[in-house]
């Protein structure tokens, strides 16, 4: 038997906290009752008036009834305070009105807060409030870590994150060498990786939500819990976050301890999040659009970025395809004006990137993003541009036979290139023209590039005045090549005021295989690239700005020069390359080859801007490779002019400090070896010896010793040709 | 360094072997031929016929009198190599994959193939050297492999252990008198087939070739791993040069999955490592399929390739071979020097 001993029934075990935790709660009938706060504090006189008007407004989540409303009066002012219980028909109604209902704004002044009868009972009872406010504790202030340490390595050099296997890792820049880790962490991340705009935070994805990583430690910095998120996107300035999950989030009714959303997110599918606090600032609901027919009919495609930020945070806003576009001010997160902007037919938008801060028109104090329609009810197709928050339209064009269009904008504001896809009256051929719009110029003029052929790709020089497009040579029916693509550079024409003359020309390359287009973040080097190709995955690097002989300008209008010397610097291969992105700085192009597109020879290749190769490596099941975008640079104008200026002599540093690594690392590697070499000779020493002696306990001999073969070994070799075999008949 | 290419085989190769004064080169293909040759100047010599499979492994004494072939005919056949009369068959339920014969020749070990209810065995026949004498007709010893069957094996020095290379990626040593194990480590990726286990010429040590795309150099008294050498392909085949410190590795991608991925190269290259520092030095190209098998001459001037492409190529090293030295194996030799 069990030792057993005789419990005291008298004996005084406080089980309070049992009995209460597992109480029956009966039901008492009070369910059906909400108490509503923050009313208007009204005379007797104006009491029914008011009861009327809350009747109307809550009305909404279900019937009340109008005899159970209690409104107390204080005795002493005479006048009611300021809230009042009401009765719903069933349970249901009043939890769905403290759902949905509760921070009504009844008018400027008054916002309702409805709360159940009952949760006033279970949360307000006696000694669950303290009477006497005792303020909390103050929390001790802890220094953070620094989330843009990486950017004061003393080399200046880029970190890049890799997701390769199972494996997430951030590394730094070692050139030819392998690069070298700061951190890599095994199940990081369950779908994918994504660095914030400014470099701060590393992002991984889970099926419970977002988590930012950051700080030399790469501590966790914040954690969004969004169920089963599927996209993530931030706003330029990293104040924000917008998650994205197809399932629209679902609130259990009674919200477990600690539940990080609220009622509010209720069949949401999109949270903006704040990311400093780390709370929800606003939820979405996905707008419905009619689903797209043919073969990924059932699979809606979503448009991602869905909000789109300006470029001050300011403003976030999205399209409601075909009606509106929607632009939401921060940090309140209520529409502009109270009502989206009515654009019959929009299709979609893009706001202007930054505001240039050159120009001869007069300075721009609002944000612009450009939109544009359809044909549509006897009207042209239409690109615009609109200015917010004054939503004033600055700019519209007419368009005519538009079968698409998409809105460029180069990446300092200063223009925006519409590339509109259009088809002749037949429908039988389609064409391209782009058109170019100066924004900083007075009324916005308009200047327009046609083409015959159909642009695939385009791309603005960043903060520069030049482009880059591909056309396409039109498919030939039943051929089983691709067709071929035709790469064409533009650069403005000199002008003598120093002003931004027409585009032209600079040269065409035909017949080639490309399809993207990656500019240097500094502007001047270009590479184009065919990339998910499995036939040909080669690179060009072209210099805009080649500092050697002046190459043949011969699209270029007679007696014009254009702001251009183009040259091709040198051509590269990437066996199966998917991806190709340059370091925030523009010094080094990584061109990697992710497994989630293509199965074999996954890895990455690293280039110098010149394009020679610096470093190849294979790595099985490589996903991602991400550059660590770093934040706008602090110096004035001036101080960069001046290290300019300078630069030979900080490059002189630069190259002592690389040649001083080079010979510390050849050091290192020849006592590396050598050690390697003595441990082998001396292990190889050992076990001749015990293979000796163990010979001798064998009574083996020694092996058959191999006379040294010196000078070799003379083979002869007898070959006997037949040269001629006659035959000759002899009588 | 231009090769000789032997083209007497009509199937994909299985196994090369240089005799010990390296001037004759024995090669097995899938064709059933059992050739030779002469590593001078790739005149074949002859050939050994009387197998009905497809061979899958040979074998030379140390005094080049008696070969050793196994087949998937379920046999093992000892020829006189001067005449190329065969002087004995063993027959086993299933197909052999490997023979090898001991350092002084007194011994012949054989790996079987686990198939149609039989499980991998290695067995060890004792071998009369003479082409006259009869041969005993049944093994000294029979190791059964009960979990993972084996897939190599090789003699150890002076015929006291045996290595056993597994299709779990591990080796094992087993004693060769008891047939006790007395050690297994996984030394490869688990269940990456061992593809090859070729000896040192003392075999104090080993090098390894597994379909996980790496080589290890390994000490054979505790089956510890010396030296790793990482490529980027499946290999078949590694040996171990003599006079230099080289370890030569074969494969490429399976000929299976050649169509299955893209066109181009397959990587069906031989790849020199350092033995000792594990870097890779250079590559030799030619083949057309992936590297089935490699062997180095015994006296380090050359070594032969066989693929899947039906070529042997034999390759005699250049001058330029024997100067390559590390800055390092430099200066220590002029210290040994002084």
């Amino acid at each position: 038997m069990a030792p057993s001993r005789d419990y005291d029934e008298d004996e005084n075990i406080d089980f309070s906290d049992l009995v209460e935790q597992f109480e029956v709660r009966l039901d008492e009938g009070l369910d059906k009752f909400v108490v509503v706060d923050g009313c208007p504090i009204v005379t007797d006189e104006q009491k029914p008036k008011l009861i009327k008007v809350l009747c109307k407004r809550l009305g909404e989540a279900g019937r009340i009834n109008v005899d159970g409303i209690f409104m107390p009066v204080d005795d002493a002012t005479g006048k009611t305070s300021g809230y009042c219980f009401l009765e719903y028909d069933t349970p249901e109604q009043a939890l769905a009105a403290c759902k949905r209902l509760n921070g009504l704004p009844l008018d400027k002044k008054h916002t309702l807060w409805i709360n159940k009868l009952t949760d006033i009972e279970q949360y307000g009872r006696e000694g669950r409030i303290q009477e006497e406010f005792v303020p909390p504790p103050e929390k001790q202030f802890e220094e953070q870590e620094h989330l843009r340490s990486w950017l004061s390595d003393p080399q200046a050099r880029d970190q890049f994150a890799m997701y390769r296997g199972d494996h997430v890792g951030v590394f730094w820049n070692k050139k030819k060498d392998a690069p070298e880790p700061a951190v890599d962490r095994e199940h990081w991340t369950e779908s994918f990786i994504q660095w914030s705009p400014q470099g701060t935070f590393l992002t991984s994805i889970h099926a419970q939500g977002v988590q930012l990583w950051g700080g030399p430690s790469w501590k966790r910095i914040r954690r969004f819990a969004h169920p089963a998120v599927n996209l993530v996107d931030f706003s330029p300035n990293e104040g924000y976050l917008v998650t994205w999950s197809h399932r629209p989030i679902q609130i259990p009714e009674i919200l477990p301890p600690n539940f990080p959303l609220s009622a509010d997110e209720d069949g949401k599918n999109f949270i903006i999040w704040d990311v400093k606090t780390g709370k929800v600032v606003r939820s979405f609901a996905s707008i419905d659009e009619p689903e797209t027919p043919g073969p990924e009919k059932g699979r809606k495609k979503i448009q991602w970025p869905s909000f789109k930020w300006s470029s001050d945070d300011k403003y976030v806003a999205r399209c409601v395809p075909g009606q509106a576009i929607q632009v939401y001010e921060t940090p309140s997160m209520t529409l502009l004006g109270k009502k989206s902007i009515k654009i019959e037919g929009v299709v979609d938008f893009e706001w202007q990137p930054a505001i240039p801060t050159t120009g001869k028109g007069k300075p721009q104090t609002e944000q612009l993003f450009a939109y544009w329609t359809p044909e549509m009810n006897n009207q042209t197709a239409r690109a615009g541009l609109m200015s917010i928050p004054s939503k004033e339209i600055v700019r519209t064009r007419n368009l005519v036979n538009v079968s698409d269009c998409k809105l460029h904008w180069q990446n300092g504001g200063k223009y925006l290139c519409v590339k509109v896809d259009r088809h002749t009256k037949t429908k039988k051929s389609n064409y391209t023209s782009l058109e170019f719009f100066r924004v900083t110029e007075k009324d916005i003029p308009v200047e327009i590039v046609e083409l015959k052929q159909v642009v695939v790709n385009f791309a603005w020089e960043p903060k520069g005045d030049r482009f880059v497009f591909i056309t396409i040579d039109e498919a030939i029916a039943g051929a089983a090549v691709a067709p071929k693509t035709n790469i064409h550079f533009y650069a403005p024409e000199k002008t003598k005021s120093g002003a931004i003359g027409e585009f032209s020309c600079v040269k065409i390359v035909e017949k080639k295989n490309h399809n993207a287009i990656y500019w240097s973040p500094r502007g001047r080097i270009v590479v184009v690239a065919t990339v998910h190709s499995q036939q040909s995955f080669d690179l060009d690097f072209y210099d805009f700005d080649f500092e050697g002989e002046k190459q043949k300008q011969e699209h270029a209008a007679p007696g014009k020069e254009l702001a251009a010397n183009l040259l091709l610097m040198a051509t590269g291969e990437h066996y199966g390359v998917t991806d190709v992105e340059w370091d925030p700085t523009g010094r080094y192009v990584a061109t990697s080859a992710s497994a989630w597109k293509q199965q074999s020879e996954n890895g990455y290749h690293l280039f110098d801007f010149k394009g020679a190769v610096l470093r190849e490596e294979p790595i099985d099941r490589f996903k991602q490779f991400l550059w660590r975008p770093r934040p706008p640079s602090l110096l004035s104008k001036e101080e960069m002019k001046k290290i300019r200026k300078n630069l030979r002599e900080y490059s002189k540093v630069f190259d002592e400090e690389d040649e001083l690594e080079a010979t510390m690392a050849n050091k290192e590697v020849v006592e590396y070896r050598m050690r390697l070499l003595t441990e082998w000779r001396n292990w190889r020493e050992r076990v001749t010896e015990e293979l000796m002696i163990d010979r001798e306990a064998y009574g083996w001999k020694p092996p058959v010793e191999e006379e040294p073969i010196e000078d070799g070994e003379v083979v002869e070799e007898i070959v006997e040709e037949v040269i001629m075999e006659t035959e000759e008949e002899v009588e | 360094m231009r090769p000789i290419l032997l083209q007497g085989h009509e199937r994909s190769l299985t196994q090369i072997k240089y005799n010990r004064d390296g001037d004759l080169i024995f090669s097995t293909a899938k064709d059933q031929i059992v050739s030779v040759w002469y590593s001078a100047n790739g005149e074949r010599l002859g050939t050994y016929s009387g197998h009905q499979g497809a061979l899958w492994t040979v074998d030379v004494n140390p005094t080049t009198t008696l070969l050793a072939t196994g087949a998937a005919d379920n046999t093992i056949k000892i020829w006189d190599v001067q005449t190329g009369r065969c002087l004995k068959t063993w027959d086993f339920p299933t197909a052999v994959k490997r023979v090898e014969f001991s350092e002084d020749g007194t011994l012949l070990l054989a790996v079987t193939e686990m198939r149609m209810g039989y499980l991998g065995t290695v067995v060890v026949f004792p071998i009369v050297n003479d082409v006259n004498a009869p041969q005993a007709d049944t093994p000294v010893l029979r190791i059964t492999f009960e979990q993972s069957k084996g897939t190599v094996a090789a003699w150890s020095a002076l015929n006291k252990h045996i290595v056993v290379g597994h299709e779990d990626g591990s080796v094992s040593l087993y004693d060769s008198k008891t047939g006790e194990q007395l050690a297994n480590e996984q030394i490869h990726e688990p269940d990456m087939l061992i593809t090859d286990i070729q000896m040192a010429p003392d075999r104090t040590y080993f090098v390894t070739a597994s379909k996980d795309k790496s080589a290890k150099l390994v000490e054979t008294s505790t089956l510890k791993v010396l030296k790793t050498y990482a490529t980027d392909t499946p290999l078949n085949s590694a040996a171990i040069t003599a006079k230099k410190d080289f370890v030569i590795l074969g494969g490429g991608q399976e000929a299976r999955d050649v169509t299955t991925t893209s066109a181009r190269e397959g990587r069906f290259e031989a790849r020199f490592f350092h033995k000792i520092f594990e870097d890779e030095i250079g590559r030799v190209r030619g083949h057309f399929g992936p590297l089935n098998t490699v062997a180095c001459h015994p006296q380090g001037t050359g070594y032969a390739s066989g693929g899947e492409d039906g070529y042997v190529r034999v390759h005699h090293f250049d001058q330029p071979y024997f100067d390559f030295m590390y800055e390092v194996e430099k200066m220590t030799r002029n210290q040994q020097i002084v």
